[in-house]
């Protein structure tokens, strides 16, 4: 290796001197400092910025959360390949949510949470790390807690199956951002789709084991799928100006699709009925189980203890 | 003046494209299709990358190599940017990528779209609950009796396959 980038003593005082150029950044959270570097971020002129940007943070943190509570199952997996798979999962959705997140801070700086001034975290950690439950918007589906592998693999059916959907039309979106990120999006979701679709398959037509844990999957997670297909104010918004996609759309759809993966299963719908809210307000309007705040809290400590650590 | 600045586009464009990828070290990222433009603003290097999977790892790599490399060859100010659109698929390695993989005993991944260069579909993307069949040769014997071990290989863009005739163990780069 030639020696350039070695600034005279230093080099001598660390083996890794040199190795990496201007690197110093924020201890918690990735050295490519802003995931949309050199992408138009421009809002359409037609588009209102909150609308656009508390949309984009909507599947933001769809993505975030279930991509947290995936990375739960790092080195519990059932086998070694499907914990590789699981932890890929978790991974394209974590990048999902990372262009999300710079592309909402970006339409709309208001929404970043302010941190002092010398604070080297970017704007997508900020919303990452220093927004509280009731500030997050994803659907409650994602951020209930793991359960066993049927659940997990049953969730990520129910969750890829609609946003691939969701995705797909995303692509047409106003916001050359959002389009690009649901093309790319798009691909991974349906690998997503598919990886859970067998499993489920698999787990249903399996042992009497492991059919009643599928099933029993299905039936607690049920009731958090309605609210995946309402509307909310912010979505129909960001439809009407052309950025968004009002997920009643796809509803149709995703039955469809779903029910190829029951009928295949050979399991029924479950009869329940869906989660209520509180006082009409749910996931999307900031109204959360619980589970998010316990899980925020694991996630966000260290980050929020060190707002200014760098490394 | 024109002209100095092409050929110091070119000289840029040149050192780029000796830049290889950080897990397939046999790859260059040009060869990978994932160096997507060199340009030159105002003496400023600008080089456009865009990222296999949108939670790739290796971008910050790729950024920090790309910028190592062009500053060793005099070029002082260098910006990496990321182009999103189009999406990256593995139908824009280069035949001398393919080359080079099957060199590194690595299978090449088959063709993704036959028509339209960027893939498109005309209704939803088909829900598929068989398992992967991919047409698969071994890299060493060329022979066509290989089994699947594992959908995630040595990275999680590469399945593991093994050969029945050498019954030597493979990576294969999955079609994206």
């Amino acid at each position: 290796m030639p020696d350039v980038h070695t600034h005279d003593a230093e080099a001598h005082d660390s083996a890794y001197a040199g190795l990496l150029v201007n690197d110093t950044h924020w201890a918690f959270g990735t050295d490519f400092e802003d995931p949309l570097a050199g992408v138009d971020t421009t809002v359409p002129s037609d588009v209102d910025p909150a609308v656009l940007a508390t949309y984009s943070l909507m599947l933001a943190d769809d993505a975030l959360v279930l991509s947290q509570r995936i990375a739960e199952w790092c080195s519990r997996a059932p086998d070694l390949e499907e914990d590789i798979a699981l932890a890929n999962i978790a991974l394209d959705l974590v990048g999902q949510a990372r262009l999300l997140l710079a592309r909402a801070a970006a339409a709309d700086p208001s929404i970043v949470p302010a941190l002092p001034e010398d604070s080297p975290v970017p704007a997508e950690d900020r919303l990452a790390f220093f927004r509280d439950d009731h500030q997050f918007r994803n659907v409650r589906l994602v951020e209930v807690p793991n359960g066993d592998f049927a659940e997990c693999v049953t969730r990520i059916l129910l969750f890829s199956t609609w946003r691939l959907a969701l995705f797909e039309r995303i692509v047409g979106s106003k916001d050359a951002v959002l389009s690009a990120v649901a093309a790319k999006g798009v691909k991974e979701l349906a690998y997503h789709r598919d990886f859970s679709g067998r499993w489920f398959v698999t787990l249903a037509q399996g042992t009497e084991e492991s059919r009643a844990r599928a099933v029993d999957a299905l039936r607690r997670l049920w009731p958090l799928w309605d609210e995946l297909l309402q509307t909310h104010d912010v979505e129909s918004a960001a439809a009407a100006a052309g950025v968004g996609v009002d997920p009643g759309t796809v509803a149709a759809e995703v039955a469809v699709v779903l029910e190829q993966v029951l009928a295949a299963a050979g399991v029924l719908r479950p009869e329940v009925g869906p989660l209520a809210g509180v006082r009409g307000r749910k996931g999307r309007d900031g109204t959360h189980t619980e589970a998010l705040s316990l899980m925020l809290a694991e996630m966000q400590s260290v980050a929020r203890a060190h707002p200014r650590g760098q490394w | 003046m024109t002209a100095l600045v092409d050929s110091e586009v070119a000289r840029a464009r040149a050192v780029a494209s000796t830049v290889v990828d950080p897990e397939l070290p046999m790859l260059t990222l040009a060869d990978l299709g994932v160096l997507r433009d060199v340009g030159m603003h105002d003496g400023r290097v600008v080089v456009s990358i865009t990222p296999t999977y949108t939670g790739c790892p290796a971008m910050a790599t790729m950024r920090d190599d790309l910028v190592r490399s062009l500053q060793e060859q005099g070029f002082a100010d260098v910006e990496v940017r990321v182009a999103l659109q189009p999406a990256w698929t593995t139908d824009w390695i280069t035949p001398a990528g393919v080359a080079a993989l099957v060199d590194a005993g690595i299978s090449p991944p088959g063709r993704v779209s036959t028509g339209s260069t960027s893939g498109e579909r005309s209704g939803p993307v088909a829900l598929q609950l068989a398992p992967t069949r991919r047409a698969v040769r071994c890299p060493r014997c060329s022979s066509a009796d290989v089994t699947l071990v594992s959908e995630f290989g040595s990275t999680a863009c590469k399945a593991m396959y093994r050969c029945g005739s050498c019954l030597e163990p493979f990576d294969h780069v999955k079609e994206h």
